[in-house]
């Protein structure tokens, strides 16, 4: 279980994050709301790559807010980044293979879960050479292949097209059959929403509702307009 | 480190199934010729001719070069005739193991005349070692003349341990002639090296492509020259990438003359420390910033 209590985060002339109470329970949370309302900065506040400006983040109950980027990996906290980084000279495999704990697990299932076919991919660079969306669902295979405890992705759907969208919605709807984590989904996508257990819906660095899915879900405007995807 | 584990950094453990010449301290010390290769000493012990006839094929041919006691400096000539419609894999490379406290320097003139539609594969290592404060000096010089539509591939590593090194590298490209250099060098304490390109894109449709990945640590300085002419309607394309670490410098000076309205040159460098994003990304799977760090530089210089 993870919790974040009274977090703030603000750079030098703006708040970003106000006085933020959550509690990530062994499910499926949805974090939505408008770009700009802090959901990404969120996600990087838990696994460490931002230091809040004030409040706590418990792990376990235990209090993990000073612990570093790879000691909270370790702890079994994984976050799969709404841009996925180039790297010159390291391949799908190496990738793969790092973020892998379980060394016999074949890393062509993981690709697999994302739609790509290991024997095109793994011994691609992971550099300019791969479309925008072949690097997200690669950066996607990268986390599910830490199968951790707390597992954060950062619009999962941005980029990836119609077919592999479906798949990854599958994927995420078995995700917790095997991991029986958390699993906290940051999208504007309806099908992802329909997923969780609970939503979450952000707006200028607050938290405006939690609830849910039957509660917070007929308040999204998302079905109101009609087909067009008001939301998308 | 003995002679055969240096021998064996130096050509990656390659077997030769063709043709060889093995030079160890200034010597010949083994030589292998075939009824394709033929190989000949230059007088005074000044270097070697490589002769590969027409049509010679799938052979991977062996030319190391091994210092294992200080102050001996040499400089070697070695020059390779290749026929036409060859296809052949050559390893050349230089290992100094030097404990004492002299220079060991080896500067080898490599020059290759690639006859017409032949293929040459060209893999050159360069590995310095020992604890001694002799400096260890490697200055390599390429000279390549390609033929007609024939192709060429160039790649050099120099991993650790070369104190000093200027690297030279000259070719003429005749038409439909196409040349991909791919250096790879890593210095670090205090070590120097200089990497100089110089082509001549003469031949319609000649190509080139050259590209440096390089990583400079500590105190170390690199610097990149490249000298791209396109005389005819020709493509050239040259990269430099460079990763800093602690206080090193690089510098990248690319120049690129275009004599004929259709010559396409491009050139793109970047210096700079390692990214942030990369390794955040590699914090977040679980390593530290040293593992992180090896595992982009590794990969980088792979
Ligand atoms: N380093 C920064 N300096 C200044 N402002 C920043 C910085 N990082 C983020 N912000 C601002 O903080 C706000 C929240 O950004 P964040 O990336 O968390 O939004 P988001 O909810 O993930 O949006 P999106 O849906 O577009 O991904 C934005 O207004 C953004 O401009
Ligand atoms: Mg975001």
């Amino acid at each position: 279980m993870l919790q974040l209590v009274d977090i703030c985060y603000s750079t030098k002339d703006k708040q970003i994050l106000n006085n933020v109470n959550l509690t990530f329970k062994d499910e499926i949370t949805v974090i939505t709301g408008a770009n700009g309302a802090g959901k990404s900065t969120l996600a990087k506040i838990i696994m460490g790559i931002l230091k809040p400006t004030s409040g706590k983040i418990l792990y376990n109950g235990q209090d993990i807010t000073d612990f570093s980027i790879t000691e909270r990996a370790k702890m079994g906290i994984a976050f799969a980044f709404q841009q996925p980084v180039k790297f010159k000279g390291l391949r799908v495999m190496d990738m793969l293979r790092l973020a892998s704990k379980d060394k016999k697990v074949a890393l062509n299932s993981y690709l697999a879960q994302v739609g790509l076919c290991a024997k095109d991919y793994l011994m691609r660079e992971l550099s300019g050479e791969l479309s925008g969306g072949e690097l997200k669902r690669i950066e996607i295979a990268s986390v599910l292949a830490r199968n951790c405890n707390v597992t954060i992705f950062d619009e999962p759907e941005a980029g990836i097209d119609l077919w592999s969208f479906s798949n990854l919605v599958d994927t995420f709807k078995h995700f917790e059959d095997q991991t029986k984590g958390a699993l906290i989904l940051i999208s504007h996508q309806e099908k992802m929403i329909e997923l969780a257990d609970t939503i979450i819906v952000m707006a200028g660095g607050n938290v405006e509702k939690v609830g849910s899915r039957t509660e917070i879900l007929p308040t999204l405007s998302i079905k109101s307009c009609n087909g067009c995807g008001g939301k998308r | 480190m003995n002679n055969e584990e240096l021998l064996n950094i130096v050509t990656d453990s390659a077997k030769f199934d063709g043709a060889y010449n093995i030079r160890i301290n200034g010597k010949l010390f083994d030589r292998k010729v075939n009824d394709n290769v033929n190989i000949v000493s230059k007088p005074n012990n000044s270097g070697i001719d490589i002769y590969i006839k027409d049509n010679t094929t799938s052979q991977t041919i062996g030319i190391p070069v091994i210092l294992t006691s200080g102050d001996i400096t040499e400089k070697v000539l070695n020059d390779f005739h290749i026929g036409k419609d060859c296809d052949v894999t050559i390893i050349a490379g230089c290992g100094i193991d030097n404990c004492s406290s002299c220079t060991s320097q080896h500067d080898g003139i490599h020059t290759f005349y690639v006859g017409e539609n032949s293929k040459v594969k060209y893999i050159e290592r360069h590995y310095g070692h020992g604890e001694g404060s002799g400096q260890r000096v490697m200055n390599p010089e390429t000279v390549l003349h390609l033929q007609k539509n024939s192709k060429m591939e160039m790649i050099t590593t120099q991993i650790e341990g070369v104190d000093s090194t200027v690297r030279k590298t000259t070719a003429d490209l005749m038409d439909g002639a196409n040349l991909v250099v791919t250096e790879k060098v890593l210095t670090s304490n205090s070590q120097t090296a200089t990497s100089i390109f110089d082509v001549d894109l003469n031949g319609k449709n000649s190509k080139a492509k050259l590209t440096s990945r390089v990583v400079a640590k500590d105190n170390s300085h690199q610097d990149f020259y490249s000298n791209v002419k396109g005389n005819n309607d020709c493509y050239a394309h040259v990269e430099c990438d460079a990763i800093i670490v602690g206080n090193a410098k690089v510098g990248s000076t690319p120049k690129i003359v275009a004599n004929h309205p259709d010559a396409s040159l491009v050139h793109e460098a970047t210096i700079g420390k390692i990214a942030g994003e990369q390794l955040l990304k590699l914090l977040s799977l679980g390593l530290d910033e040293k593992e992180a760090e090896g595992v982009i530089i590794d990969g980088f210089l792979k």
